[in-house]
This record gives structure tokens, sequence and C-alpha cells, in this order.
């Protein structure tokens, strides 16, 4: 009966007001149902894509992933672990993987606006808790790695920080999104400029934090050179922004508390 | 294949290239060409939106109220698009995720919605199937060849595979910067207008208005 009463519609002159509404009727179902099942059916393939480029950034940053090698097997000694930013400690809150800390800085619930003048990475909110990933024994690690982001000149830098068991020397240092200028601000996706950072010292003997990209080419003779790393030729504000992100996210509002005590704890 | 259906395939590849006769779909051969391997991806996803929208839309142009045949022709892209943008995202993440909105954007492509409205209103399904097919291929013929250009001068690579070794890795190749940035693709698409309709003076057009001589009404 349905279908007759169709046909009857589909019958009718194209342009008189039934026909319309039904063609439109038909169209939006046939789409949606296209649409949705295409959505359905193909995320779960694309969220193994997502966790497996997640896990590249960070096994590349700790610098365990050899050229052509198997993410799966080189993540396999690196452990995810929750730290709550106000207490500077390991907690047990979103040990689920859904949590996504970029998605939290967003919910006021999870998240703390960031005073003005305290904000030098220009990112506006931050999440209560962050991820960190150690790599090795979880109790005698070999490297912990952080997210950081920031502002660039263009975008917000979004990477991660490898640093070693000392928690002072930096391991590897990484961006997987961004959207600085190609050839000038982009080259901080450029190996060669990555590879400078291994073996630079983040912190100062008093702790503070130290580490910046400097103007132009390290003077290797200065006394601070183990605290400077070259600045992108033509790209001043995103270099700048890359020594102000750190800054942020190693100094106390950061996660300097977090580190400091788990400095304490190793000694 | 006859004639007809030949001229239909091939026409638009030289001949009636939308980007360089018909001057549409610019937006995106400006954006998405810094890399070889990101254009590429791009022409197989217009190809395939534009061949099977006109396929589609031409299986209901029977049945299409005029008052609502642009809304009805759009919401058949815009779903294919979101299909193309779904299946590159589960089995192509990498390229796609540098490619970002301007997959979504192939939506807004004038190509698509002007082989719709052009060609598959009037014609049947397989005619104007082949029809969308070679007009993804003359818009991937310019976008190949700017992506080229723009990655082989720019990055001094092809593929991702250097070709070329740049100063900053140890070569002799001081990088084009400007070759990364948007406006380079417009120059390598005017050159590549010129130099086709040098080759094919049919394609030039008229002047719109003539300006005249100026006429001196003061005899000297």
């Amino acid at each position: 009966m349905i279908v007759e009463r169709l046909k009857g519609l589909l019958g009718q002159p194209n342009d008189s007001t039934e026909k319309t509404l039904a063609v439109t009727v038909i169209l939006c179902l046939a789409c949606s149902i296209i649409v949705s099942a295409a959505a359905v059916l193909l995320r779960p393939v694309q969220a193994v894509n997502a966790e497996l480029d997640r896990k590249r950034n960070i096994v590349t940053v700790a610098g365990l992933l050899d050229e052509g090698g198997d993410v799966e097997a080189a993540f396999a000694n690196v452990e995810r672990r929750m730290v709550d930013l106000e207490t500077g400690e390991f907690t047990d809150e979103f040990m689920d993987t859904g949590y996504d800390q970029y998605v939290a800085a967003r919910d006021p619930a999870l998240s703390m606006a960031i005073p003005a003048d305290e904000d030098i990475a220009g990112i506006g909110r931050r999440a209560r808790y962050a991820e960190v990933y150690l790599v090795g024994d979880a109790n005698e690690f070999d490297q912990i790695i952080l997210p950081i982001h920031g502002l660039g000149l263009w975008s917000t830098l979004y990477g991660f920080v490898s640093l070693e068991s000392d928690l002072t020397t930096i391991a590897g240092l990484k961006f997987y999104d961004h959207a600085e200028t190609p050839g000038l601000g982009g080259e901080v996706d450029n190996p060669a400029w990555q590879a400078k950072w291994p073996g630079k010292l983040a912190y100062d003997e008093s702790g503070e934090v130290k580490i910046e990209v400097v103007k132009g080419v390290v003077d290797n003779n200065a006394s601070d050179a183990a605290y400077a790393v070259d600045g992108l030729a033509g790209a001043t504000l995103t270099s700048r922004g890359v020594s102000q992100l750190l800054r942020y996210w190693l100094d106390e509002q950061g996660f300097g508390a977090f580190l400091s005590k788990l400095r304490q704890q190793e000694t | 294949m006859d004639a007809d259906t030949k001229k239909v395939v091939f026409d638009p590849l030289v001949d009636n290239n939308p980007i360089t006769l018909q001057i549409l779909g610019i937006c995106s051969a400006l954006a998405v060409t810094t890399t070889l391997a990101a254009s590429l991806l791009m022409c197989v996803a217009l190809t395939t939106v534009v061949a099977f929208s006109n396929a589609s839309i031409s299986m209901i142009r029977n049945h299409v109220p005029s008052s609502i045949r642009i809304i009805v022709q759009m919401t058949i892209i815009a779903s294919l698009v979101i299909v193309v943008d779904q299946l590159l995202k589960a089995f192509a993440y990498d390229i796609a995720k540098t490619l970002s909105v301007f997959v979504g954007l192939i939506i807004t492509n004038c190509i698509v919605l002007g082989r719709a409205e052009a060609f598959a209103m009037k014609n049947p399904p397989g005619i104007s199937f082949l029809d969308g097919l070679g007009n993804g291929l003359g818009y991937s013929i310019v976008l190949i060849v700017v992506g080229a250009t723009r990655e082989l001068f720019g990055s001094g690579s092809l593929l991702g595979y250097t070709i070329l070794p740049s100063v900053t890795e140890g070569g002799w190749y001081y990088t084009n910067g400007m070759m990364l940035l948007p406006p380079s693709a417009f120059f390598i698409i005017g050159l590549m207008i010129w130099g086709i309709r040098s080759w094919k003076p049919a394609q030039v057009e008229k002047p719109d208005y003539q300006i005249s001589a100026a006429h001196n009404t003061e005899s000297a």
C-alpha cells in the first residue's frame, strides 16, 4: 500500500507541492542512511589509526622508533600514567584511555583558567589532569614524556618533550600538530633541528627553567650553551613560542611541581 | 568507445579543462598542492566525488523538482564528500590529516556542482559518470603539475624522496620558500594557462570590452 502511495506521489508532475516534499523526504532519508552507515562502519578503523598515530608520536620523541620499525612493539615498554597538576602527584583518575587533556581543558569542571600574566604559552585554560608516559620500568624509568602545547606565530603547537631519568636532561622534543609557515616556522618538523635537543639541560643548578631557543646559532664555548638551542632562521616568533611553552610547562604552573616531587623521591 | 564518449572523457583534459579554461576549483588547487602526495590524494577524492555525484544525480534527474534542484544536488554531493572523507580517515590517515578541511570543502568546489547542473541533469547516468571522470582527471592533471613543481622547488623532493638535496640537510640546493606558500600556485597555474593558450589559440577569450582608440576632436 505504501509502495502504491509512493508511486502515486512520484507519478505527479515534478513541480507539484506533494512531489517536492516527497522527493525531499526520500532523498534526505537515503543520504542520511549512507552517511551514518559510513561513519559507524568505519569508526573502529579510524580509532585504530588515531591511536597508532598518538603512539607513534610518543615513541618517536623518546627515540624508541627505528626507521620503518613497528610502533606497537616500540610502545610495549611505555607506560601511561595520569598526573594531577594541582598536587603534583600521580593519580588514578581517568586511567581509561578515553581521556583527552585538550578536550578537558575546555571543560570548566576539569580545568582552570590561567591568569593572563602567567599565560606565557598563550593557551588560556589548562586541564587539571595530564597524561605522562614512562619509558622502561615504572619505578626506575629511563625517560619521562610530557605533553606540551602553546602558541607559535599562527597556530598552537602540540607536541611532547621527553626528559632523561635525572629529570633535567632533555631526551627529545617533537611537535605533531601545528600550522606554522612552511619552510620557516614549519621547520620545527625538521629532523636536523629536532636532533639539536637531546642532551640539552632544561633546568639550571638552582632548579629554575633555563632552556631557551636563542636567536641565531648557539656559541658552544659560552657557559650556558647547554641551556640554549639554535633558533629557526626567519621564524623568530615560532622560536619564541617554543621557548615560552617549554618554560610554562616545565615551570611551577605546568609539570614543575610534579617533577620536583619526583626528584625528591629519587634522592 | 565511440567518438562522442571519447569527447566527453578527453575534452576536459586540455581542450575544456575545468581549471585552465573554465577557471573553476582554484581554491583547492592553491591550498593542497604543497606536496605531491597531498595533491594526488585530493585528485582521487575529487574525481571520485564528481564521477559518482554526476551518476547519482543523473539517475534521479527526471524526478527532481526544478524549484529545489540545486539543494538536491548539494545534498547528494555533501553526502558523497562525507563518505569519501570518512574513507580517507580510515585508510589514508596520515595524508588525510594534512588535507584536513579541504576534503570537506570539495562540497563547495565549483567543478562538482557545475558538472551536476550543466551535464548530469540533462544526460543519462553512464555518460554522466564518464563526464565526471573526465573533469576529475582534467582537474587532476593541473593539480599534479602544480604539486610536483611546488614540492620539487620548494622542498627539493618528490613524494618525499629527495631529488635536489637542500642546504639545510647538507646539500647544495637553496629551497625556494615562496613555492611553499599559496601565491606560487597562482603563478604556476597562470603560466600553465598562458602556455596552453599559446599552444591552442582557440581558447583565448575575446576581450569583453574593447577600449576605443582615443578620438581627437581638436584637429591640430
